[in-house]
């Protein structure tokens, strides 16, 4: 996120202690101090990881602080579960497996890893998929449950969070 | 206390065997297998019941069923550990239903009955005032209704997780270790006596799901039935997949699973993290159960064998002796 804040002694300081409060984790402070500026304030655009669904409490912390916030970036992907597909994997056409997952927007397939031991056999691959938030991931797994439903591919997820 | 023992397989005799051994104070006032029965009121030599059923085929008098035996023998309890017939629950239903109405109290380790008609059978036991006791059924020796129904007590059970089957334990146990593919570890699992000739009724996560319904029932009284629980058994695993869990610091098992809040009611091969207190090995069972005060609490141990189900067998009848009272 990117924030403008007085440039007076503390501020910064004022304004990283409520990232904290909410449980977050900073990333990278990028500073700008813009000695031409006339406005007397500071910019700083500050990378972060939180806890979902953190983001308004931060945002009403900050205001508190009288911190200005100037953009908020894209919230990136960064819950992530890994499952494993059994079957015949191409001949029910992986591309169109992973693409069903990646056209839902809020999930993407980011990794998979593939055993074919030999040609008509079923094949195997560890499939690791992405998504913003738990609900979105829970429904991405529920379309990959159709999914291989209906290509008679055997699903195995994961029990609990495991990356 | 006196005691019936119905059924005299693997269950039955290391329930004779210890009775004899360790002298909990009770006595056997008559047994049965699946074609004689023998009857005496002052109590029964186990060992040499055992011993004639070594050398016979039979325990008793041909001409003494073991309905005989329910409906004759001066007793309290009917400890019931005849084979699981999971479609019908018989004939362990009608011996239960037999003794209930003589007001007698039911140790079993039979699975159809309580899997079938828990309900009914827990409503009767309630109203003739005697207890029905299956701690055997699910997870064999590892004292999982106990738990539940005293060290639990006042909790609310969020869900519960559980590795019930041993042979398909044992059989990922191997394709994990060894690289075997299903079908070698699935003949070395019968090869070590750990899997059936026919081994459907385990491989496909039938028994697993018939342990879950238990469970479910005596958790959350919610009448869940076989057919409620969503299936999928172990036979289409391939060693690749478990190389491919094993890349990730996982593993695969073969996990019970109710969730009510979520209506999560099924049993499936799952990913799981090999540090993960469910990954036990061979033919161990565990269970995990999650409730509101406790938060997570996990049961290890032996899942089946003779005198391991015969400790699940001895604690219900204790339990009941305590908890009832010795009645003439």
């Amino acid at each position: 996120m990117k924030l403008e804040m007085k440039d007076s002694p503390g501020q910064l300081v004022a304004a990283l202690k409520p990232i904290s409060d909410v449980g977050g984790n900073i990333i990278a402070v990028i500073h700008h101090h813009d000695p031409a500026s006339s406005s007397h304030t500071l910019n700083v655009q500050i990378v972060l990881a939180l806890p979902e669904g953190r983001l308004d409490k931060l945002v009403a912390l900050l205001k508190e602080q009288g911190v200005h916030i100037q953009r908020i970036g894209k919230e990136r992907l960064l819950y992530k579960r890994t499952v494993i597909l059994i079957g015949h994997l191409m001949h029910t056409d992986l591309s169109d497996t992973v693409d069903q997952i990646d056209s839902t927007g809020f999930a993407e397939v980011c990794e998979i890893s593939m055993s074919m031991p030999a040609i008509n056999e079923r094949s195997t691959s560890r499939v690791t998929i992405k998504a913003t938030n738990r609900a979105d991931m829970d429904a991405a797994l529920a379309v990959l449950r159709q999914v291989a439903q209906k290509k008679s591919l055997l699903l195995i997820e994961p029990l609990g969070e495991i990356a | 206390m006196k005691a019936v023992l119905i059924g005299l397989g693997s269950v039955g005799r290391g329930v004779g065997e210890m009775i004899a051994a360790k002298k909990p104070g009770i006595t056997i006032t008559g047994i049965a297998d699946s074609k004689s029965g023998c009857i005496c009121n002052e109590g029964i030599d186990i060992e040499s019941v055992l011993e004639n059923k070594r050398r016979t085929g039979a325990c008793g008098d041909l001409a003494i069923s073991a309905m005989d035996v329910i409906k004759n023998a001066d007793y309290d309890v009917l400890i019931e550990v005849t084979p699981t017939n999971a479609l019908t629950g018989e004939p362990a239903l009608g011996y239960i239903r037999a003794a209930l109405a003589k007001k007698k109290h039911i140790v079993t380790s039979n699975k159809g009955p309580i899997a079938l008609a828990y309900k009914e059978l827990s409503a009767l036991a309630k109203k003739k005032g005697v207890a029905l006791r299956y701690e055997a059924t699910v997870g064999g020796a590892i004292p999982i209704m106990h738990t539940l129904e005293d060290g639990l007590n006042g909790n609310e059970i969020v869900a519960i997780y559980g590795v019930l089957n041993g042979t398909c334990n044992y059989i990922l146990t191997r394709m994990a270790a060894e690289g075997l593919t299903y079908e070698q570890a699935l003949m070395e699992a019968r090869e070590m006596g750990y899997a059936e000739a026919d081994p459907t009724y385990d491989v496909k996560g039938i028994d697993a799901a018939i342990k879950l319904v238990i469970l479910a029932n005596t958790i959350w009284g919610d009448g869940t039935k076989l057919a409620d629980v969503d299936l999928t058994g172990i036979d289409l695993l391939t060693p690749e997949a478990l190389r491919l869990a094993e890349e990730g610091d996982c593993t695969i098992r073969l996990i019970a699973e109710a969730i009510p809040a979520q209506k999560i009611l099924r049993v499936s091969p799952r990913l799981i993290e090999k540090s993960h207190p469910l990954v036990v090995e061979g033919t161990l069972n565990a269970l995990t159960l999650e409730t509101d005060m406790a938060k997570e609490i996990t049961l290890i141990g032996k899942g089946a064998g003779s005198i391991e189900t015969a400790s699940a067998i001895i604690g219900d009848i204790l339990y009941i002796r305590d908890h009832y009272g010795k009645r003439a």
